[in-house]
């Protein structure tokens, strides 16, 4: 589906615009400037305050980004329970450092705050599915779900 | 010996959230037409009368919101949840809406034909948006039962900031805007979503209602302690034997919380500090352990019973360290809207950074004291208000650890 | 009423009034930053906390409103302490160069930090390295200075309904930004610099073309000439420590020309022959069907309005130039043959209260001279820079006139500055073209003040003529869907970008409130009230100008040097 044909979805919605970025985020893993502009004018805000709407909340990127978008916890429980090994591990793993996503488009790897999972930490999520008690040993099978 | 006493989560576990009929079987909805059958100021009276107050953090008591809201003259008013569960270590609003989405449902309801308002909204966080499907499914469940009749609901989500927690910004956020609070008054039951009478309560605080008018206000406000009563649910992280979740009368103390349900320490280490209510909240050492969980005695000891995590450490944990990512936290959830905040959480963050990294002097705990109590009573909305309190009480608890780390 | 105590004092406000009103009643001074006299209530700088009894959090005095029995304090140690930690916070990471500020001595920031005292900063000083934005040829953007208090994004979102500034990101990296943080000039920026007046300190001002101007001067070949807006002169005292039109125009003229002008000439002048252009332009459209209703095009910020955001509606704009440019082609021609000078020797510098008449000034249709017409605009503000650098005594200065050929005007041209003015002017001249009549009372009072939007209805003969006066864009907007929507029951309107015509443009003196225009406003009629001639078709110059050179309005050497077109220039992102 186009960006144009999944925000005219939620036009009727009342100050929907984030629930319209999430569905163009679900097509096309980030915020093309084009759908930011065509949010607004569906939306009839100027395009500063849908632009503004899209660089405020951290789920949003109106930069390209992998595919499959892998967030690591780093709030304070999952700190303390080895969160920063599994992130190693990670960067490793995918060859890239946080905020970058891998050459082939697959990944995009980010660091969240708490995902409320906290009963089994460290936690991951991928595209929002989370990952429980992950470990740098967890990572390849995790990663060979979305390859 | 302290035990568990399950309101808000009394249907956990025991019935399939997503079939209304085991929710109808619990005696669920009966509440609600209960509540229809009575008059809308009893309602409230019995509410208010029940002291329930706020599940949410701030403590403010539910059925004296909901009379705001209910004598504020308007042509449309809403009812709105806070689902933005975002306090790290916490998770007990999901664990209500995966387990009994109709709780809350009816809560809300009850609520709407209290104040007068026809139109609800869920607010989700981004990081829930697999728990969308059961919400819906439980409003339509709802609807074509005919228990919703004039009352619409709707799941809206957040996409990432933690500080949409905060009412007002949840506000914005449901608007469609960036989340940045409000200034205050005026209050949301008076002004709130597109400028008409609000209510916003937590998804704890809707929980309780149906039990509170299945049961009688008399009876809620005889469990716990007096001043907060009911329950709270505790979700425990950390170094704690048994890391998860708990409902307990608000008269247990925190050692019964850690030492008894926790299970203790982990792997034999001895207990060094429990930061209660979330990110914000106070680093509790032994010797304020038997403080209640109740909202007025966590503020008699500086701390606070915010959202009900319990996030415990043992003797090896480097406080500095934890405190130092906390800062960081802030640094990155501030909205960025008022200065003290958008400055000073930054800035507290890179003094504790330099005290962490063995560069900090006494000049930085004086200065982050000073910082930190500047943010919190000059910042717009509590979380700048409320951020420096892990710094603040860490430097007055735990001064050996800062010591230890000086150049 | 409710009865309040402020810092001991007692006192009895209205209800419904903020501490900081209440304060500001009976003396008590509190500092702000984000409040703006004629904006929303933001309290996000915080600045303004004060104690409230039985309260632990200090209170916002901007936002909060006072009750029955309040007792504030607002210079108690915590407030005090609050403040001076808030503005330490600031400082941190604002630039320290106050000295090569374009605010310099008339900043906000700058004021409070001296009021506070603030010595060494406790916070590590941290500059955030923003690129300056020179994108466009009338105002700058120096990020690295923002304190986001957003009173630029309300002035031209709610002012001027232009919206090309935003807040992008949040927290500590949250920073106003033109649309899709682009360049302004990639931005709908209309250039009106209403952002200037509505920020506290340095972040945004004007080009300055300063430098330029005094190297002119300095070359032994240049004739360098000038041209003063009408609105200029009620403001320019401001900038030297006078009242509000308190400026003779006899020593401005001179102040002019002790700082270096060969020739000054006044933009009245072409005021005056935009009217006759204009009034005949609007008597044409109405006998022979043209386009309805017509726009006024002397505003350059109003143009770039209707090129950005009402393309369809670009026939609706009179054809003819703004004053500044039709003096401009008039200079290197008609005025250089005169004087027997050699056109590419003339430097010919405006002296606009606007900055978007510095874009106007380089836009290519400009040139029918057969040279850049206009060579450099100054604003009121850098003319004011240039008084104070030459330490001119403006109470010792002897008067002197205008030189004389494009020198004389009527009070129609004077009232160009103010919001109305130009239709009253034109109305001036209309009536009597029209009618062949005499118009017994000039004064249509009913175009005059700072309403947003205002009408009337002019009888010339039995032809009723409808009119409509916006000044501020969003109040334009209102006039422009009308028409775009075919429902417009006007002929002819008038629009000005600046809220209060003119005398309220981005190059004119900081304003820190809408008194200020109001004040500059009633300047603007006393002048008008007080010339001989007040229609501009009365005016002499331009008799013969007519006379000997143009022969007559509307005709093919006006066509060729007074009348321009315009150009779609609508954005994709608006």
């Amino acid at each position: 589906m186009s960006y144009k044909e999944i925000i005219a979805k939620y036009a009727d919605k009342p100050g929907g615009i984030i629930e319209a970025y999430h569905a163009i985020q679900r097509e096309m893993s980030y915020l093309p400037i084009e759908a930011v502009g065509e949010t607004a004018e569906v939306f009839k805000v100027p395009v500063s305050q849908a632009y503004g709407v899209a660089t405020f909340y951290s789920m949003f990127s109106v930069k390209a980004r992998g595919k499959n978008i892998i967030r690591l916890c780093e709030s304070a429980p999952c700190h303390v329970a080895g969160a920063e090994e599994v992130l190693a591990a990670l960067e490793k793993e995918l060859g890239i450092k946080v905020g970058e996503s891998t050459a082939d488009g697959k990944f995009a790897l980010e660091l969240s705050e708490c995902v409320g999972q906290c009963q089994a930490t460290p936690v991951l999520t991928v595209n929002g599915k989370p990952y429980f008690e992950v470990s740098p040993a967890k990572l390849t099978g995790i990663l060979a779900e979305y390859k | 010996m302290a035990e568990e006493m399950r309101i808000v989560l009394r249907n956990y576990g025991k019935i399939d959230p997503l079939k209304i009929d085991d929710y109808i079987a619990q005696g669920g909805y009966k509440s609600l037409e209960k509540a229809r059958s009575m008059d809308k100021k009893a309602l409230m009276d019995e509410v208010k009368k029940s002291n329930l107050r706020g599940r949410g953090g701030a403590g403010f008591n539910c059925g004296m919101k909901w009379s705001f809201a209910a004598s504020a003259q308007a042509d449309q008013k809403y009812v709105v949840c806070n689902a933005d569960e975002g306090e790290p270590g916490t998770y007990k609003d999901r664990l209500i809406m995966e387990g009994d989405p109709h709780t809350l449902i009816e809560g809300m309801a009850v609520c709407a034909y209290a104040i007068g308002a026809t139109k609800g909204y869920i607010y989700l966080r981004g990081e829930y948006l697999f728990l969308v499907e059961t919400l819906e499914t439980a409003i339509a469940q709802a609807k074509e039962k005919g228990f919703l009749k004039d009352f619409d609901l709707e799941v809206r989500s957040g996409a990432g900031a933690y500080v949409c927690g905060e009412e007002t910004a949840l506000i914005e956020s449901i608007e469609g805007k960036r989340g940045e609070p409000r200034f205050k008054p005026p209050y949301p039951p008076n002004e709130g979503l597109w400028s008409k009478p609000t209510i916003v309560n937590n998804v704890e605080t809707y929980a309780n209602i149906p039990v509170i008018l299945e049961k009688g206000a008399d009876w809620y406000a005889g469990i716990g302690v007096a001043s907060y009563p009911g329950t709270k649910v505790l979700t425990l992280t950390g170094d704690v034997v048994n890391r998860t979740f708990f409902e307990v009368p608000t008269d247990t103390t925190i050692r019964d919380v850690v030492f008894t349900f926790g299970g203790g320490v982990r792997d034999g280490k001895r207990f060094k500090a429990v930061q209660i209510g979330g990110t914000s909240g106070a680093f509790i050492p032994e010797s304020l352990l038997d403080t209640r969980v109740a909202f007025d005695d966590m503020n008699a000891i500086g701390a606070t019973l915010g959202s009900g995590a319990t996030f415990v450490m043992d003797e090896t944990r480097d406080i500095v360290d934890v405190v130092t990512r906390i800062m960081k936290f802030f640094e990155h959830e501030s909205c960025g809207k008022c200065t003290p905040c958008r400055e000073g959480t930054a800035r507290m963050h890179e003094l504790m950074e330099k005290i962490n990294e063995g560069q900090g002097s006494d000049k930085d705990t004086a200065l982050l004291n000073k910082l930190g109590n500047v943010m919190t009573y000059s910042c717009l909305c509590g979380l700048g208000q409320a951020s420096p309190a892990p710094a603040l009480t860490t430097i007055k608890h735990f001064a050996a650890d800062y010591q230890a780390k000086m150049k | 009423m409710v009865s309040i105590t402020i810092d001991g004092i007692k006192a009895s406000v209205p209800d419904g009034s903020t501490i900081l009103q209440a304060a500001r009643s009976v003396g008590v001074a509190i500092p702000t930053l984000c409040y703006h006299p004629d904006q929303s209530i933001k309290a996000n700088c915080r600045i303004c906390v004060c104690e409230v009894e039985g309260n632990r959090l200090l209170q916002a005095a901007c936002s909060q409103p006072v009750a029955e029995g309040m007792v504030i304090k607002t210079r108690s140690p915590k407030v005090l302490e609050a403040r001076k930690t808030i503005l330490e916070l600031i400082l941190a990471n604002h630039p320290q160069d106050c000295l090569n500020c374009i605010r310099n001595g008339n900043c906000e920031l700058q004021d409070l930090a001296m009021e506070y005292c603030i010595r060494e900063n406790p916070f590590e000083f941290k500059v955030r390295g923003y690129k300056k934005d020179f994108s466009t040829p009338s105002l700058f953007r120096d990020q690295d200075k923002c304190i986001m208090c957003r009173r630029c994004i309300e002035a031209c979102s709610v002012i001027q309904s232009v919206h090309a500034l935003g807040v992008e990101n949040r927290g500590h990296h949250a920073m106003v930004v033109p649309t899709l943080g682009m360049d302004l000039i990639d931005s709908p920026c209309i250039m009106c610099g209403q952002c200037i007046h509505a920020c506290p300190v340095g972040a945004i001002g004007e080009v300055e073309y300063i430098e330029d101007f005094l190297k002119a001067v300095a070359d032994p070949d240049k004739i360098v000439v000038t041209q003063i807006a009408p609105s200029v002169r009620v403001a320019i005292a401001e900038e030297i420590g006078m009242s509000t039109g308190e400026m003779p125009m006899e020593t401005f003229v001179t102040g002019l020309r002790q700082i270096g002008f060969d020739y000054v000439l006044h933009t009245n002048f072409t005021a005056d022959l935009t009217i006759v252009e204009e009034g005949n332009e609007l008597l044409k459209r109405l006998s022979t069907g043209g386009t309805l209703p017509m726009f006024t095009s002397c505003s350059p910020g109003w143009v770039n309005f209707c090129e950005t955001f009402y393309p369809d509606l670009l026939d609706n704009l009179s054809t003819c130039k703004s004053p500044q440019q039709m003096f401009g082609a008039l200079a290197k021609t008609y005025w250089a043959e005169k004087m027997g000078v050699d056109p590419s020797k003339v430097y010919s510098v405006s002296i606009m209260p606007c900055v978007a008449k510095k874009f106007e000034a380089q836009r290519p249709e400009m040139n029918a001279s057969g040279y850049q017409d206009v060579d450099v605009v100054l604003t009121t503000r850098e003319i004011g820079r240039l008084f104070r650098m030459s330490g001119l005594d403006f109470t010792k200065l002897p008067p002197s006139n205008f030189d004389s050929w494009m020198g004389a005007y009527s009070g129609a041209a004077v009232i160009f500055g103010a919001s109305g003015g130009v239709m009253e002017a034109a109305l001036r001249t209309v009536y009597e073209v029209a009618t062949g009549k005499t118009l017994e009372d000039v004064n249509f009072t009913a175009t005059r003040g700072i309403t947003g939007i205002k009408d009337a209805e002019v009888d010339l003969d039995g032809t009723k003529v409808k009119v409509a006066i916006a000044n501020g864009l969003a109040n334009a907007r209102k006039l422009m869907n009308q028409v775009r929507a075919g429902e417009s029951p006007y002929h002819f309107i008038e629009i000005m970008a600046c809220p209060g015509g003119c005398i309220g443009g981005g190059g004119q003196p900081i304003t820190k409130a809408n008194a200020k225009r109001v004040e500059r406003i009633e300047a603007i009629y006393v002048e008008d009230e007080n010339l001989p001639v007040r229609k501009s078709h009365d005016n002499p110059e331009v008799k013969a100008l007519y006379d000997e050179f143009l022969h007559e309005p509307l005709g093919h050497k006006s066509h060729e040097l007074l009348h321009t077109h315009y150009h779609d220039n609508q954005k994709k992102y608006l």
